[in-house]
């Protein structure tokens, strides 16, 4: 009874259709937004002018922006699609960023100052080569020198004032592959240098006016090239041989070639290995040899000669010319928590001309990348600066021995994030006071009545912003009342461990993840290994961060174990097995430890925490663990269960065998699987049952167990426009995880993927391409229990004859029926997920992430199935919407508002305490936090409830009783008087 | 028409077409075909709007092929294009902040060496030239009732205030209206039966 009333209030609560909103004046109170570009590739200083001094950077993650070289905010930037990685960046005219991308098949011209694209031009490529892209420095900025691109087989020179191509000339003759493209400054001579077949060298000379062939030369190098280069000056590259131990040095001055062998162990001597380094220097090259990088001076002839050598960790620039004919080049090396940073003339190496030092934060691990630019000082002396990329795709820049800004990076490739608390409030943790005295918590209160009136100025709104961001005390380190403030535990590809604070989104710590097998481990994944509560109340909660030693699923695995209050690892290991799939399992030990199994790819699982407790738990529910693989590649679905400990083959106690249980084939010809899903773990659901508008139950089939795999026919797997409807069709399925049974299986014909699913309670909604209709769908699955359908009578409840206590085995056959619907929807998706509530009471919202990177709050009672056309009156009472063929969108439903995740790639929620509200985090390129009260939040006052207006209202009616009853005493004495 | 048109003439010939605009039915063969692959050229129009930082506006607009397969930016004249294009049928969205566009679906024909039709999915209406206009401007926050005297009176404050108005002014204007013999007989019936117990009211607790 009590659940029935609850439930009629919260249908009451939520009988008006709410839709996220938000006033003008509330954004950015609740929620932030950080921009980033991902780890720089290149960089591009335009400084020569007075005014705006940038950089233009291009980043791995296909992104091109300009930033400010005095504080490193960003003043434009465009995140190319996925397909367009950017290949080479340069200025032309003094005035249009030049970008090349998609393997040197798209050339880019982006306005300068505002970032506006001015031309785009496709060119023409034949296969994938290498892509080079050379724009001319030219000090007259009105004389259009071309732009010469090389890429997909093609030579192309392209006009830099409106993109035309001048000419083209074809370079996709058999075995024939490029290396350089070379323009000796003001030469209309174009040196073309490629291998064939890497025994070959080939030298074509092009007039760069016409493009024709003007001389060609070849030569067979009989050792064999490896395909390093690295050119030294415009007539002169140096490559090594297919041994990596001869360094040739190839000339070509006027079309000649000429080879000059110099084997690697005459410079240095026991030499191994050698490579060649990519910085770009003026007559010398930087090897990598025997763990040292030696600098090779190259001479008039091709002679090579050692000048210097520094430890493997340098990091170089490419040469700079300075004054007076000289290039100099920067380098950076570390010495413990400092890095050193040097500008050397290249010619002189012993000469100087800047040495800096500077302390650097551990945990931005090394130096990847520098690039160097130099500026004239008032004394007519050259001051340099450097950009520098460190190994967690932090970008710094360095300036009179200082970090003059740095920008995290690492945070543009999220890729896993889980939520943690933060510590509670103890006596000796002094709290800010925020409100001081009666009066100005008055006058706060009356600007914010005045804002709500519509009545304040533009100062008095700023004054309001101010008050309530100070006032809501929505930074501080301490766990709050409602829960809304906690933090945000981000890992990141490049290994690093963010936690970041939910109310302005600063990073409270962070921290690089080490192994002592690799140099550099790639973070996975991030579970909660330690939640303590109860009796482990002293205990800090920590995390148990996943990463591998490389890209590849075989790499050997890496565990890191974080505190969360500190940030601080407590033990890492390198665990020797790979990482395949980690499973959460549902026992903690008396540390509230949780227990974890990692899979391998040799088919064994792995027990964490290695203690004998641990293994105990674990030996207990030996009998009770499945779990599941997707083969995506071969179309099939396994099953499988402990077998034994496989004490037989190692020593390791704590490694398990594991055996097949069932197999879910799916026809290889037909379907392929191209996506899976399953609910989320922590989910809450506050009520098995549903109650319709005829008083009927409905009992939801909530299973832990449920696997949702979408399929589609093989051709049908491409692109949208590669399919005829009559070729394609998409087929779901709801299986049991425990039994491989198929519970469900529903067919789309003339649909196609990708499709993007969520799944929660006891249903799934999915997003998939109509071909016939061209339009995007969503079909919405519920799936309910029948075996328990019958427990409606209040008699059986009464006199106990229901299965309601009755166990519940995943190995019977559940007699289950599903309903759903289908509705169109006008975007493309790249992500969906739902909001989730400390008790699952609030009613729920989709979270749809479109392809235009906004957030877009979809109530869950537009994806119901059982929304007809025309709802009875009592239906309208629940709250169904009449059925409308496709779902709306309603623009102030963005829970992004005017933001844009650019990269959208997840979203990610967490519960506060208090039931009404939400966390939703969602990462990409940026960052995204907002709270969400799917259905407003009843349970406490909104931020602009006006106590004001609350207490001049008590005030008035007091004063008004006081002289009423004034009043009447008065009237009353008159009266007796008479 | 000629088969093979450089990017720069299409262009040109694309402005002396929009020129005339709509109404010129005739359908341009928005192609230039190498073997089977095409390009498709359309514009991007958006309503001169007054509003500061509309330029600004224009250049993050982004133009996406088949749910991210390609995406493209538009010129500062609004003109995009997706270069190698295979023959199907495409679906074009266009992303601006501010307005809403509808989907497009383009059919690129190889027949007809690479004749274009487009069809806005939401409103089935088709287009005779790839030109792309929001379907509706879109307002990301809710606009603040400015300050009415209604509203307060309607909020629950102003609820509470107005019935005490009534007690205080109206009743007794009301209670002067009762014969003042009727009065007392209703006040001693009421002390005859004591007062009325909360629980006496409610019927289902009984």
């Amino acid at each position: 009874m009590a659940i029935r009333v609850f439930l009629v209030l919260v249908l009451f609560l939520s009988s008006a259709i709410v839709s996220f909103s938000l006033y003008e004046d509330q954004a950015g109170l609740a929620d932030w937004h950080q921009r980033y570009i991902g780890k720089v590739k290149h960089a591009v200083f335009h400084t020569q002018k007075t005014g705006r001094k940038r950089v233009i950077v291009s980043t791995e993650e296909n992104v091109v922006a300009s930033l400010d070289l005095r504080h490193g905010e960003i003043f434009w930037r465009h995140v190319l699609g996925t397909k367009d990685a950017i290949d080479g960046v340069g200025i032309a005219l003094g005035k249009y960023v030049i970008t090349l991308s998609s393997e040197g098949s798209t050339l880019r011209a982006w306005n300068l100052p505002d970032g506006q694209m001015v031309w785009e031009t496709a060119l023409h490529s034949a296969h994938h080569s290498k892509s080079l892209l050379s724009v001319p420095i030219n000090l007259k900025v009105d004389k259009d020198y071309p732009i010469t691109v090389f890429g997909g087989g093609y030579l192309h020179a392209v006009s830099a004032l409106d993109g035309e191509v001048l000419w083209e000339k074809d370079f996709t003759a058999e075995g024939f592959e490029v290396q350089r493209v070379l323009q000796p400054l003001g030469s209309t001579v174009i040196y073309v240098l490629g291998f064939v077949n890497l025994s070959e060298a080939v030298v074509y000379q092009i007039d760069s006016k016409i493009g024709e062939v003007v001389a060609q030369k070849s030569m067979v190098f009989p050792g064999g090239f490896s395909g390093e280069i690295s050119s030294v000056s415009s007539d002169k590259v140096v490559v090594l041989d297919s041994k990596k131990s001869i360094l040739v040095t190839i000339g070509f001055i006027d079309g000649d070639i000429s080879f000059q062998k110099t084997p690697v162990s005459d410079l240095v001597e026991n030499s191994g290995n050698a490579e060649i380094l990519s910085p770009l220097l003026s007559n010398m090259l930087a090897v990598k040899v025997n763990k040292r990088t030696i600098f090779v001076k190259v001479g008039g002839e091709g002679k090579l000669e050692v000048v210097d050598s520094l430890s493997d960790e340098t990091a170089m620039s490419d040469s700079l010319p300075v004054a007076d004919d000289q290039e100099a080049f920067a380098s950076v090396h570390h010495e413990g928590s400092k890095i050193h940073l040097m500008v050397k003339l290249v010619n002189e190496l012993d000469n100087v001309l800047l040495r800096e030092t500077i302390q650097m934060d551990q945990h931005r691990g090394r130096v990847h990348k520098v690039f160097m630019n130099n500026y004239v000082r008032t004394d007519r002396s050259n001051g340099f600066r450097a950009l520098i990329v460190m190994e967690d795709h932090s970008l710094l820049l360095l300036q009179q021995g200082a970090i003059v800004w740095s920008r995290e990076e690492g945070l543009a490739s999220v890729t896993d994030v889980t939520t943690a608390e933060l510590p509670v409030e103890k006596d000796g943790v002094s709290v800010a006071k925020v409100e001081h005295t009666l009066f100005e918590w008055l006058k706060g209160h009356v600007l914010k009545l005045k804002g709500s009136l519509l009545l304040a100025s533009p100062e008095d709104v700023v004054a309001i912003q101010e008050l309530r961001v100070k006032s809501s005390g929505k930074n501080k380190l301490t766990r709050d009342h409602n829960g809304f403030r906690k933090l945000i535990l981000a890992l990141t590809r490049a290994g690093k461990l963010f936690a970041l604070h939910t109310g302005d989104g600063r990073i409270v710590w962070s921290m690089l993840l080490k192994s002592q097998a690799c140099e550099r481990p790639n973070g996975i994944s991030l579970y909660q290994w330690q939640v303590p509560h109860h009796h482990a109340m002293d205990k800090n909660p920590s995390v148990l961060v996943v990463g591998r030693c490389g890209s590849d699923s075989s790499a050997p695995g890496v565990l890191s174990f974080v505190d969360v209050y500190t940030g601080k690892e407590i033990t890492s290991s390198d665990i020797g097995h790979s990482v395949v799939q980690v499973l959460p399992l549902p026992f903690t030990d008396s540390t509230e430890q949780r227990l974890h199994l990692i899979a391998d790819t040799v088919g064994h699982v792995h027990l964490y925490p290695k203690t004998s407790e641990a293994l105990s738990i674990f030996q207990r529910e030996f009998q009770n663990i499945y779990w599941y693989t997707v083969g995506a590649d071969d179309g099939i679905i396994r099953g499988h269960v402990m077998k034994s400990s496989c004490s037989g083959e190692t020593a390791d106690e704590y490694c398990f065998t594991t055996r097949e249980l069932w197999t879910v084939v799916f026809p290889s010809e037909s379907e392929k699987i191209i996506s899976t899903l399953t609910r989320k773990p922590n989910e809450v659901v506050h009520t098995q049952a549903k109650v319709n508008t005829d008083q009927d139950l409905l009992y939801k089939y909530v299973s832990r167990n449920l696997l949702f795999v979408a399929t589609v026919s093989p051709k049908g797997a491409g692109e949208i426009g590669s399919v005829t409807p009559e070729e394609s069709s998409l087929v779901v399925y709801l299986i049991d995880t425990i039994t491989g049974r198929i519970l469900h299986r529903l067919s789309h014909q003339g649909c196609q993927g990708p499709v993007h699913a969520v799944f929660s309670e006891n249903w799934v909604v999915y997003h998939y391409f109509n071909l016939r209709a061209h339009k995007y769908e969503v079909t919405v699955v519920e799936i309910y229990d029948q075996s328990r359908a019958e427990n409606k009578n209040v008699w059986k409840l009464i006199l106990g004859k229901h299965n309601l206590t009755a166990p519940i085995t995943s190995y019977s056959r559940p007699e289950v029926f599903t309903k759903s619907q289908s509705y169109f929807f006008a975007q493309s998706v790249k992500t969906i997920a739902v909001t989730s509530t400390a008790k699952g009471i609030t009613s729920k919202q989709l979270l749809i992430g479109t392809i235009g990177d906004q957030i877009l709050a979809l109530d869950k009672r537009f994806v119901d199935p059982r929304r007809t056309l025309n709802p009875s009156q009592a239906e309208k009472e629940e709250g169904i919407i009449p059925l409308t063929d496709s779902l709306p969108i309603i623009p102030q439903s963005y829970v992004t508002h005017s933001h844009r995740v650019e990269g959208l790639k997840g979203i990610v929620t967490a519960p506060s305490k208090l039931e009404s509200t939400t966390h939703v985090f969602a990462y990409g390129v940026d960052l995204f936090y907002t709270r969400l009260a799917p259905s407003k939040t009843y349970d406490s006052l909104t931020d602009d409830f006006s106590y004001a207006l609350l207490l001049i209202t008590i005030v008035a009616l007091v004063a008004a009783i006081y002289i009423t009853w004034a009043l009447s005493e008065k009237k009353e004495l008159s009266e007796k008087w008479r | 028409m000629a088969p093979i048109l450089r990017s720069t003439s299409l262009l040109a010939l694309f402005v002396c077409h929009i020129s005339l605009f709509f109404f010129f039915a005739s359908n341009l063969p928005i192609s230039s075909g190498s073997e089977d692959s095409y390009t498709i050229t359309g514009r991007v129009r958006i309503p001169a709007s007054t509003v500061i930082g509309h330029a600004a506006k224009f250049s993050n607009i982004k133009v996406i092929l088949n749910g991210g397969q390609n995406v493209t930016f538009l010129r500062p004249d609004g003109y995009f294009t997706f270069h190698k294009v295979p023959a199907g049928t495409h679906l074009i969205e266009v992303y601006a902040m501010g307005y809403f566009f509808s989907p497009v679906r383009v059919d690129v024909s190889a027949r007809h060496n690479g004749k274009v039709q487009a069809t806005l999915t939401e409103t089935r209406r088709s287009l005779t030239e790839l030109v792309l206009e929001p379907l509706r401007a879109e307002q990301y926050y809710e606009m603040r009732e400015p300050f009415n005297v209604m509203a307060i009176a309607k909020s629950p404050m102003g609820l509470m205030v107005g019935f005490m108005v009534v007690v205080v002014f109206l009743m007794p204007k009301l209670m002067e209206n009762i014969d003042p013999e009727e009065m007392k007989s209703a006040q001693e019936q009421m002390r005859s039966q004591g007062v009325p117990s909360l629980s006496s009211l409610l019927p289902a607790s009984r």
